[in-house]
């Protein structure tokens, strides 16, 4: 009887969020669906009554979150490395990781303040580079957990066998302990990816916006996440269509980046 | 002490060792010598320190800050737990294959040629002889010639523990320290293991911890009983299994204890 009660209920819970993820999914779609055509990848954002596209806002997208993972990854591998592989006593690893921890829940608008405030407030200006940081300190904490959770789970018995055989720590480390944990690390870069391509708050105040074609990181730079938010506050149909598409743009572009990163992952050695 | 054994040619001498896990003892005050080219196992219970003495020979506890080691082990007659001494060049020397198989995760011809490339620069094709050698001496390389690309967790658990033989003596080792290395496989590659630890005594000095006491008499030219870190009794494997001097041992070997 308890049971079967547990089932229902849980089952109903299950239901509940599904309908509301459902419903987002297929509304996304239907009106995304509507604002999807070759403009959107060949025209810039236009002024509200003109013919346009995302261009620039998908270029700008890109080369931020490229840039960030550029900048992140190395920085969130090493410190990883450090925690699961140097920090094994002592307090500053423990410290440190409790730390980014608290970064890795913090909200992305006090990032983008953070860097509003050392960064864009004294140079300026609004940034593609402002943004860029935003977004790298986003993808720092995410990938240092990931890379300090995937190298704990590398046995000791690899490390001692690397090391009997007279290998110097970094060999151990790069060679077996990287190797071993590879698929894993990547598939937090992949999240930690995912996670940025979707953020606004942090570029609201940093990367800001542009209406035009934009290569120079040192100037205010379009991105998608500023463009549907502006876009869809506005009271212009055609806006609020390419509101949409962005918006589809990104939960595809986010959901063939999860795939990957389980692919990655199941395709473990 | 147990240990006035006669050994002509030892190729490694422990001297008044103690170890420390932390506050803990775990070897204590243990002195023997290894005789070069021949097989000594230890055997004991469980926690008695004979995998631990077996980790001093190559110095792997100095992966771990709070263990260290007391006293003296001479390899050759230099004292290799002196703080001079190279860890790279004495792990050059002193192989070790561990209780479960630890292929690295790259390709079986791989596996060999890392622990090679840490000493040796060699050509391809002197790289390859290498492996052919070393897979050959570990009885493997008729199962893997096919096959050297792919990846060493691709094996059984007994042809990964001959791939983990055949990196260690692929580096040209003088001593190899062996723990448990059949604990976990089958009786068969159990069997394979134990012909190919005969074959490796002629080129090596070979060092077995093991718990199995039947692969001690069968394997070993010397055998060592531990008891709570200490040395019970050290001598020819045939005259410990059937005349041991001390009580203790002759408990152990007959199962009335352990």
């Amino acid at each position: 009887m308890v049971n079967v009660a547990m089932l229902c209920i849980s089952g109903a819970a299950m239901a509940f969020g599904l309908f509301w993820l459902a419903w987002i999914l297929f509304t996304l779609l239907k009106e995304g669906f509507n604002a999807l055509g070759p403009t959107l990848f060949t025209m810039t954002t236009p002024p509200p009554g003109s013919n346009g596209g995302l261009i620039n806002a998908i270029v700008g997208s890109l080369m931020m979150a490229t840039m960030a993972t550029l900048i992140g990854t190395p920085i969130g591998i090493l410190a990883g490395t450090y925690l699961a592989e140097f920090g094994r006593r002592g307090w500053l690893a423990p410290a440190t990781r409790f730390i980014n921890d608290i970064l890795l829940s913090a909200p992305s608008i006090v990032i983008g303040l953070f860097i509003y405030s050392v960064y864009v407030a004294q140079v300026k200006h609004f940034s593609g580079w402002g943004g860029t940081l935003a977004l790298a300190l986003i993808v720092i904490p995410v990938v240092v957990r990931t890379t300090d959770d995937m190298l704990k789970l590398v046995p000791d018995s690899l490390r001692e066998a690397a090391v009997a055989l007279g290998a110097p720590t970094w060999k151990m480390i790069v060679f077996v302990s990287y190797r071993a944990a590879r698929a894993g690390i990547i598939t937090g870069i992949l999240l930690a990816v995912a996670r940025i391509s979707g953020e606004t708050a942090p570029l609201l105040f940093t990367a800001l916006n542009n209406q035009f074609w934009s290569f120079d990181m040192n100037n205010a730079m379009a991105n998608l996440p500023v463009v549907i938010f502006q876009f869809a506050m506005s009271p212009y149909d055609d806006w609020h269509r390419l509101a949409w598409g962005g918006a589809i743009l990104i939960t595809f572009g986010v959901l063939g980046l999860n795939i990957l990163a389980r692919v990655m992952f199941r395709r473990k050695i | 002490m147990t240990t006035e054994l006669q050994i002509d040619n030892p190729k490694l001498k422990v001297d008044k060792l103690n170890f420390y896990y932390g506050k803990f003892q775990a070897i204590k005050n243990v002195s023997m010598a290894i005789p070069a080219n021949k097989v000594t196992s230890f055997i004991g219970p469980s926690g008695c320190g004979k995998s631990t003495l077996l980790r001093t020979f190559n110095r792997l506890y100095e992966l771990y800050p709070d263990q260290r080691a007391e006293g003296e082990i001479r390899l050759d007659g230099d004292n290799i737990l002196d703080k001079k001494q190279d860890l790279t060049l004495l792990r050059a020397k002193v192989g070790m294959v561990f209780q479960k198989p630890t292929p690295f995760p790259m390709s079986i011809y791989d596996n060999i040629s890392f622990g090679v490339r840490l000493y040796e620069n060699l050509g391809r094709s002197a790289m390859d002889d290498r492996i052919e050698w070393a897979l050959t001496k570990a009885a493997l390389w008729n199962e893997v010639k096919s096959k050297l690309k792919q990846s060493g967790n691709s094996l059984s658990g007994g042809q990964q523990q001959r791939l983990c033989i055949a990196r260690g003596i692929a580096i040209k080792p003088e001593v190899l320290l062996l723990d448990e290395p059949c604990s976990a496989l089958d009786p068969i590659s159990t069997a394979h293991i134990e012909e190919l630890i005969n074959e490796l005594k002629l080129d090596y000095t070979v060092v077995i911890v093991t718990h199995n006491m039947q692969q001690a008499a069968r394997v070993s030219d010397y055998t060592a009983y531990m008891y709570l870190g200490e040395m019970i009794e050290f001598g020819a494997t045939d005259k410990l299994f059937t005349t041991p001097r001390q009580k203790a041992t002759e408990d152990y070997i007959t199962g009335k204890f352990g």
